[in-house]
């Protein structure tokens, strides 16, 4: 196993063998720990001491069912803090199988405005690393250039790359990667890493892992053990089963019971309910693929081997893709949080996010603070499209709003920045969800909702339940436990979304104990594992107190204090001491 | 009494034809009636049901009913 360092300042590279502090991590929690070694937390995120790190998750690139995720860390220009981006796309098992534990893009290129990319295949016993200029890429829309980038290195291949955000260096930019029919709709799009990859003048990584040998596993008997107990766990529970609520409805199934507990932060979080939801379901995106295509459709894959599969396309009326994946998040962020209930300007806009290279999330808050702000009104879709446009163009206005929500908020001088650590928040409104403002609030990554998904005992009754209103000091203790349990499936390969399944079966978390510690050899017990994720959270945090933060960061923002939130008319009104006991009993 | 019924994703087949996802049906139920009727009255499978909310709020299928109150039936749902 080798970390492979690229050095963008000379354009070399080093296979390093991994050093014994490495051996044991993977995903999350080895990008975390290489920038806490390695990166000083008071560099600037976009000079020549800021670091990328790529590394798929420890069981990633084996026959274990939704495990082709991918971490991507570095210190983030959107927040100053330590960033984990998650994507789910066949470049991380190809990149596994080729015995890379993880790609550390390391310098800068004296040069500004020059851009490489790098190829990584399998060549006899090791991997072949070359760079090659990429210039004829750059300033392009990435569903012209993806398709120029397989005609040349052939359909086999996996590639990352960025867009016109990164870049342009907008603290909102994502790093792309392919999905299962090489779009470049794949994202790690949280925290702006786009731009610390342009600022490294490095455009795509190619990886063609043919020949390459495949991941070792220390016990295989364990590790068949433990893929059946998750495949079974996956295959059972309702919601992660084939024809089941993801498969059947998408992640934007959300929609509707958001709304109905009023928790769907509506116009720029001024509301939790939003009248245009049910047209923007995911049960309308499945009656208008019916009505469409004249025929059921369910979701696929994002990446290879996920049983779950519950990315979903959009279909225009003439059968052409309108948008392939409409996330919960997207569909809410430019849905409801713009006032806008037309499913098709939805998926346009989606769309233009990934093609220019933007983190669905942060552009959809973004435009809503913007309409928030007089801007433009708020539920006017083809406003929002024009300014997306002018974010792709690098316009004046177009890099105020690559600046990210927070940006525009401060240009326009609107106190209603819904934002923790300069991070948008996602989709679901914290004064009606108690437990996930606390996440929200205090996790290292600035207001994530996957960091610690309390959503799964408040709204969905998984897991256990908990009163989504309760203002009570236990839900710091719900965040804590999901944020540490976050940080163990996020190191180990496993889409999050495994998470619905083994929160309630309890063989299935058993699974990916056993995975894991066939892999590595090891013998830890479940209390053990989530340790380990506990451990990486304090790492993280370590980090970011080193640059910086300090405990009153972990706050929501102020106007969630005095506005209150219809229906249920609620305030933040969870004191101080509850989001300082997360990390202070950690 | 009278309520406001709403079904989502795989429970809308038990709704009044031509009803999409959420959209309200109106119930005639009597006084003190429970979440729990409403999913009989439907013949919905129980265990088809996973959350069930009353005006907004999670209620358990035991809770009793007002008139005007509006019920929300979901099964198990999950993305994020
Ligand atoms: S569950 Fe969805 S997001 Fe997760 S790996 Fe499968 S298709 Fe991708």
């Amino acid at each position: 196993m080798w970390i492979l360092r690229l050095n963008m300042t000379d354009r070399s590279y080093k296979l390093e063998a991994v050093p014994e502090r490495y051996k044991n991590l993977g995903g999350r929690g080895l990008t975390s720990t290489l920038i806490y070694d390695e990166v000083d937390p008071m560099c600037h995120p976009l000079g020549p001491n800021n670091k990328l790190v790529f590394a798929p998750g420890i069981i990633t690139g084996t026959s274990s069912p939704t495990s082709a995720r991918l971490s991507v860390g570095g210190k983030s220009p959107l927040t100053g803090g330590i960033k984990e981006a998650n994507a789910g796309t066949g470049w991380a098992p190809s990149v596994a199988k080729m015995h890379l534990k993880a790609i550390v893009v390391e310098g800068q290129p004296e040069e500004t405005g020059k851009y490489w990319m790098v190829a990584i295949s399998w060549e006899g016993d090791k991997p072949k690393v070359e760079f090659m200029p990429a210039d004829e890429y750059v300033g392009r829309n990435l569903y012209e250039a993806f398709p120029e980038v397989y005609s040349r290195f052939g359909d086999r291949v996996h590639v990352a790359g960025i867009g016109a955000a990164g870049e342009f260096k907008y603290p909102n930019s994502g790093i792309v990667f392919n999905d299962m029919k090489d779009r470049p709709s794949r994202y790690a799009g949280r925290g702006g890493l786009g731009a610390v990859m342009g600022s490294k003048g490095l455009k795509f990584i190619v990886v063609d892992s043919a020949g390459a040998p495949g991941v070792e596993i220390l016990n295989p008997e364990l590790f068949k053990e433990g893929s059946k107990k998750m495949r079974e766990a996956l295959m059972e529970h309702a919601i992660t089963k084939p024809k089941g609520g993801l498969n059947s409805y998408g992640t934007a199934i959300l929609v509707n019971i958001l709304n109905e507990a009023g928790g769907l932060p509506t116009r720029n979080f001024s509301a939790g309910r939003f009248a245009g939801a049910a047209k923007i379901a995911g049960e309308a995106i499945f009656e208008t693929n019916k009505q469409r295509m004249g025929k059921e459709i369910y979701n696929h894959a994002c990446s290879p081997g996920c049983i779950i599969q519950c990315s979903n396309t959009l279909y225009a009326p003439d059968g052409s893709e309108i948008a392939s994946c409409i996330e919960y998040e997207s569909d809410w962020a430019f849905g409801a949080d713009c006032g806008i209930d037309d499913l098709d300007k939805i998926g346009e806009m989606v769309t233009l996010c990934n093609a220019y290279g933007l983190d669905t999330i942060e552009a959809g808050v973004t435009m809503g603070v913007a309409m928030d702000s007089g801007v433009i009104p708020f539920g006017d879709a083809d406003g929002a499209i024009r300014l997306l446009h002018e974010m792709g163009k690098g316009t004046p206005l177009g890099r105020i709003l690559g600046g990210g929500a927070a940006m525009v908020a401060k240009t326009y001088g609107n106190p209603r920045s819904p934002t923790v650590k300069g991070q948008a928040m996602p989709a679901y409104e914290p004064r009606a969800v108690k437990g996930i403002g606390v996440t929200y609030a205090t996790t290292t990554m600035g207001a994530d909702h996957t960091a610690g998904y309390t959503i799964a005992p408040e709204i969905l009754s998984v897991g256990g339940k908990s009163d989504p209103l309760a203002s009570e000091t236990a839900k710091a203790d719900l965040s804590r436990a999901f944020q540490s349990t976050t940080a163990l499936i996020d190191s180990s390969g496993h889409c999050l979304f495994i998470a619905f399944a083994i929160l309630d079966i309890p063989t299935g978390f058993q699974g990916m104990v056993d995975e894991i510690n066939a892999i590595f050899g090891t013998s830890m017990t479940g209390d053990e594992a989530v340790a380990m994720g506990a451990e990486i959270l304090k790492r993280e945090r370590a980090f970011n107190e080193a640059a910086g933060f300090t405990r009153h960061d972990d706050r929501l923002p102020e106007f969630m204090k005095y506005e209150k939130l219809p229906p249920h008319n609620v305030t933040n009104d969870l004191p101080d001491s509850v989001f300082d006991a997360v990390f202070g009993n950690l | 009494m009278k309520i406001q019924v709403k079904l989502f994703a795989t429970l809308q087949r038990y709704a009044p034809a031509g009803q999409f996802a959420g959209e309200p049906f109106e119930m005639e139920l009597p006084d003190g009636g429970t979440i729990a009727m409403v999913v009989e009255r439907l013949a919905i499978r129980s265990h088809e049901v996973k959350v069930t909310f009353v005006n907004g709020r999670a209620r358990a299928e035991v809770y009793r009913l007002k008139d005007g109150d509006e019920v929300g039936i979901f099964p198990p749902v999950g993305g994020g």
